[in-house]
């Protein structure tokens, strides 16, 4: 029982830390910064909460402290129902009480007419929270998983009840709060006070949800147009994607490891760079409208800039993730199947059209649907492609940043464009949950699945051969893009624009980064950086916490988990600015939104690469270890880690290479002393500084290379040898347990 | 690893549900110290759910549960005073068999060095000295086995629990390795719980059985008053087979009670039975085929099985299709042959009278 008290007296330190020892407000030159030393305690603006509560007339840090302080007395008694009850209800009372102050008193006084009236006026607003707030939050949490802990919840397991509620608490901070947030801005005018004109009037414009392109001839509306766009892309991507997975597994294409390669192309190409090499192909100055032009007199036209630009950026850029999961699919159908049904008489073509095509169905409609998802959350191609025919992502960003500055079109805007992808979301989870036929029998099911039908096989080499030479086209250019003077007009080999990105010199024995991109590289690194192994951490311990553990609302919390995925980046952003720039949490601006807005963005890969990884890890393991005496902490670091570490490493690199790479999210948060590498890209285009930007992409695509085959050769042995066997989610008698158990 | 102290079990009306299913229906059950009890019953029966509620893996939804006179109901797994041993082994394959069996010792924060030769001896104990620096994977499927009770025993636990400890065997190893188990347990007298569904093992290695249905215990008791006295036609051919058949007993008479099957009375061991309808439960090798006594009555093969040291027969009577087990195996009776059935007292049972 010693240990209950242990963990509590804890939580309990944490928490008077946080009301005594530090300021309850955010420090405006910032907590680090150490200014606050001085002023501490008795400052209005530095002092911790008791402080406040006493000497500056804050009553509402005074019952805090006072609920906090039923948690302290409960400490006192011995562990009994009574004191578990006590210690629930005075975390949960805390917790409570604590969002809703900070939510009810803004910098001003009370935010909500309500609690004017029923309070009367405050003589004094209160400015964000800070550090002492963010201890005594966490105290009061810790407080009450402990309590339900003592009453045996969850089988008594105080780490396992304190992550779940603190995950609960930090998604709702940086995922429902912000959306949330974005919902009521949508019905607010500047002041903040309620004001549905804004909302009204932009629901019911024409330019967002007119059909004119059908029944009349103009343009339709933005909304529809991107729909379109977006069923398009996921058709096309999911097509050519399935050519690209039948001939990868069913066909002896001999460059099968080059096919494989192209599936992290999307992951290491910042989002705008397919549209940008477009340009330098398609463009007016591209190398081959002027080709035409000079050849057969075409004249150069600016169809590339509008949707159908647009699309072909999308298609290439989301084919190798339709490849991704349709490999799985393909691969997954079961080859006695097919041999079953060759031997009842059934030729090649039927079996395709019959049995393997039926089979992949469901796999095909969820290619579809990230396809979708993936199409409308893009921000990089359409903003660098869309030119006056832009697509919700990008509108949603003019509709802040450019001269119309109108947050409230904004929130309407993307409030559509969440009702989208949550549907589509949606429509995966729930219409296509249990219905995949991809038919993982483990053991016994040998057998070769059959040879395509020779003109389908000849179909698809024919989409797959030119698309991957288009590819590589691609590429091609935005490696070379960054040699060439003036694209277009002087098409002279220079090292110009690499020299201003990166240059470097040594004077008086000083070291200097004299290179523009510098300043955004090393930011860029140093905030991946750290919040990499964040991502990672709280998307395993998400994915244990699913995997391995039973709890009312289990599928509840993966869903709300798994839910910020289909949130478009756009739409991320803009709610962060517009819930994390005023009481009770200001963000904007620093490096930890970007952290937070990269942590829980990124994590649900890390959550769904932990839950695969952790389906193959047997269950008894844990158990076993649990039962040898071992906390389920201690579980988790001697056990489960140590056979998780491929998938410890993935999700690393993938969250680094996704916080280098992504745009969407970030151009809403970058300021100028945390300026990111892509929204400095997108500058740069955006003052047609093509050659610039693309020196600075290829590089990008460089280091994330060299970072992704250092880590591959670091794990390399064991995914290497998953890679070549038939790679479902489930490897059979890959891993070592599974041996030791046969 | 000698002093393993008290180990009593006690169950005390213990209800599991899982979601709107009930696992375990009010279980009631005392186990003394220093026996090895098994629990058996068909797959979904509970009896694993029973196991995992003393282990602390599942909490029971009402009820109590008590280790050595403790109340445990609501202590997690990590700090109940038993271990147990898992069906698939559960051995941490990225570490060595010494670490294994260490791993428990430093959980419960015992220093490096005396954790280290206590596992040592622990492995000495199951016959592995000299094998602490392999991993898992380069034992075969018996020394796993034993790495994972000599894990379980180093601590010294009050409670040894074993779920289907040898399921994963092959038959010829599964026969030594329970020798071993039950071997074990008697030299160091620890209590056992054991689940299984194979009634042949748990005849051979229990004190006593604990035989469980639908989430409940059907019947309790020694493996020799299981296998002669069972309580139920369900207790009768789950230990050991048996041909369910109608009868009445007429009359009973010290310790004798005299039945009408298939109007013909014989005389069979039956303290209590009350005259009225009931059952008999009749073992395969109780039937002769060959009777010459009045009560014999006739029969006719349908199907023979001939399996080397013995034939096994389906043979039609009026008292329904009976399993024979002949251990004659020159006779070679073949099917649609007359035959004329007697009993053998001794293997046959009254239930559900």
């Amino acid at each position: 029982m010693e240990r209950s008290d242990r963990r509590l007296s804890i939580a309990l330190g944490i928490g008077l830390a946080g009301l005594v020892a530090v300021p309850w407000y955010r420090i405006e030159s910032g907590f680090f910064a150490l200014d606050w030393v001085s002023n501490f305690p008795a400052g209005s603006a530095e002092g911790p909460a008791l402080v406040q509560a006493i000497s500056h007339g804050r009553w509402t840090l005074a019952i805090i402290t006072l609920i906090f302080a039923a948690g302290l007395a409960a400490r006192a008694f011995r562990v009994s129902s009574f004191r578990s009850h006590l210690l629930v209800a005075a975390g949960a009372a805390g917790i409570v009480f604590l969002v809703l102050q900070g939510l009810a008193i803004g910098f001003t006084g009370w935010t909500w007419t309500i609690s004017e009236s029923l309070f009367g006026a405050l003589e004094q607003g209160q400015p964000s929270m800070g550090a002492g707030a963010g201890l005594v939050a966490l105290s009061f949490i810790l407080m009450s998983s402990f309590g339900l802990a003592e009453r045996g919840v969850l089988r008594g397991d105080a780490f396992v009840i304190s992550s779940i509620a603190l995950l609960i608490f930090l998604v709702s901070i940086f995922v429902f709060y912000p959306v949330g947030s974005m919902f009521i801005g949508a019905f607010q005018s500047f002041d903040g006070s309620f004001d549905p004109s804004g909302f009204v009037r932009n629901i019911q414009d024409p330019s967002i949800w007119s059909l004119d392109c059908v029944i009349g001839g103009g343009r339709c509306g933005i909304a529809w147009r991107t729909l379109l766009l977006a069923i398009l892309a996921a058709f096309g991507s999911t097509m050519v994607g399935l050519c690209f997975a039948l001939v990868a597994t069913r066909t002896r294409f001999p460059f099968k490891k080059g096919l494989r390669l192209l599936t992290i192309l999307p992951i290491i190409t910042p989002p705008f760079v397919i549209g940008l090499a477009l340009i330098l192909l398609f463009g007016r100055a591209g190398v081959v409208t002027q080709q035409l032009s000079n050849l057969f007199g075409i004249e150069p036209g600016r169809w590339l800039y509008g949707l159908t630009g647009i699309l072909i950026a999308q298609v290439l850029s989301f084919t190798p993730i339709s490849f991704l999961v349709l490999i799985g699919v393909v691969e997954g159908v079961s080859p006695s199947m097919e041999e079953a049904s060759q031997t009842l008489r059934a030729d090649r073509w039927r079996t395709f059209w019959k049995i393997s095509l039926p089979l992949m169905k469901p796999g095909l409609a969820n290619a579809f649907l990230i396809g979708f998802i993936e199409s409308m959350a893009d921000f990089g191609n359409p903003l660098v492609l869309g030119g006056s025919h832009g697509v919700l992502s990008t509108e949603i960003f003019f509709a802040v940043v450019g001269s119309q500055n109108d947050p409230s079109r904004a929130a309407v805007l993307a409030i559509i464009l969440l009702f989208f992808t949550l549907s589509a979301f949606l429509a995966q989870r729930v219409w296509l949950a249990g219905k995949s036929f991809a038919t993982v029998t483990g053991k016994g099911d040998s057998g070769a699945h059959i040879a395509l039908p020779r003109p389908l096989s000849i179909g698809i080499h024919a989409v797959v051969i030119p698309w991957v030479l288009f590819t590589l086209v691609i590429y091609g250019m935005i490696f070379f893009g960054g040699f060439v003077r003036t694209w277009g007009l002087d098409n002279t080999l220079t090292f110009e624009h690499y020299r201003r990105a990166f240059s470097f010199t040594f004077e008086n024995g000083a070291f200097a980064w004299t290179g523009v991109a510098w300043n955004s590289f090393w930011t860029t690194i140093e905030i991946a950086l750290i919040s990499a192994p964040l991502t990672a951490a709280v998307g395993l311990l998400t994915a244990y916490l699913i995997v391995r553990q039973r709890f009312v609302g289990r599928n509840v919390f993966e869903f709300a988990l798994m839910m910020s995925f289909a949130i478009p980046g756009t739409v991320i952003g803009i709610s962060y600015i517009m819930a994390f720039n005023l009481p009770p949490l200001e963000m904007t601006g620093t490096a930890l939104i970007l952290v937070a807005c990269f942590v829980f963005r990124n994590m649900p890969v890390g959550v769904r690469g932990g839950v695969a990884a952790m389906s193959q890890l047997d269950k008894s393991l844990d158990e076993a270890s649990l039962t040898l005496r071992a906390t389920s902490f201690r579980t988790m670091r001697k056990v489960i880690l140590p056979l998780l570490r491929p998938a410890i490493v993935a999700a690393l690199v993938y969250s680094f290479v996704r916080a280098v790479t992504s745009i969407s999210a970030v151009i809403f948060l970058v300021s100028a002393e945390y300026n990111m590498a892509t929204s400095y890209i997108v500058g740069l285009v955006e003052n047609g500084e093509y050659g610039v930007a693309v020196a600075y992409s290829s590089m990008l695509i460089i280091v994330m290379i060299v970072i992704i085959t250092f880590f591959q050769l670091l794990v390399g042995e064991r995914r290497l040898r998953r890679e070549n066997r038939v790679a479902t989610a489930f490897v059979p008698s890959a891993t070592p347990q599974e041996k030791a158990a046969s | 690893m000698t002093t393993h102290s008290n180990g009593s079990v006690v169950f005390d009306n213990v209800r599991k549900q899982f979601g709107t299913f009930t696992a375990i229906h009010g279980l009631s059950l005392h186990i003394e110290p220093g026996t090895l009890v098994t629990l058996l019953g068909p797959s979904g029966c509970g009896k694993t759910t029973t196991l995992r509620m003393l282990a602390g893996l599942e909490h029971p939804t009402s009820g109590r549960i008590l280790i050595g006179g403790k109340d445990v109901t609501m202590l997690p797994a990590n700090e109940r005073d038993v271990s147990m041993v898992f069906q698939s082994y559960a051995l941490f394959p990225h570490m060595s068999v010494l670490e294994n069996v260490v791993y428990g010792l430093e959980s419960s924060k015992m220093n490096k060095n005396e954790a280290r030769s206590r596992a040592e001896d622990g492995l000495k104990q199951v016959g592995l000295a000299g094998y602490g620096q392999r991993l898992p994977a380069e034992l075969s499927g018996g020394q796993q086995q034993r790495v994972a009770v000599a894990r379980a025993l180093v601590l010294e636990p009050q409670v040894l629990l074993l779920d289907e400890p040898l399921s994963n065997l092959d038959a010829r190893l599964r026969r030594r390795v329970r020798t071993e188990i039950r071997e074990l347990q008697q030299r160091l007298g620890f209590t056992a719980v054991y689940v299984t569904h194979d009634q042949e093992e748990a005849l051979a290695v229990s004190d006593r059985i604990v035989v469980m249905q639908d989430g409940a215990v059907a019947q309790q008791g020694s493996p020799r008053e299981l296998y002669e006295a069972p309580a139920s036609s369900f207790i009768a051919d789950f230990i050991g087979e048996a041909n369910v058949v109608p009868c009445e007993v007429l009359r009973s008479d010290g310790g004798q009670a005299i039945i009408r099957v298939a109007r013909l009375e014989h005389s069979v061991p039956g303290r209590s039975a009350r005259p009225g309808p009931a059952k008999i439960a009749v073992r395969p090798n109780a039937i002769t085929l060959d009777a010459a006594e009045a009560a014999a009555f006739p029969g006719s093969i349908r199907h023979a099985a001939y399996l080397g040291d013995h034939v096994e027969y389906e043979v039609e009577t009026e008292a329904g299709t009976l399993f024979v087990v002949d251990p004659a195996v020159d006779r070679n009776l073949t099917p649609a042959t007359n035959v004329s059935i007697g009993f053998h007292p001794r293997g046959i049972a009254i239930i559900d009278n």
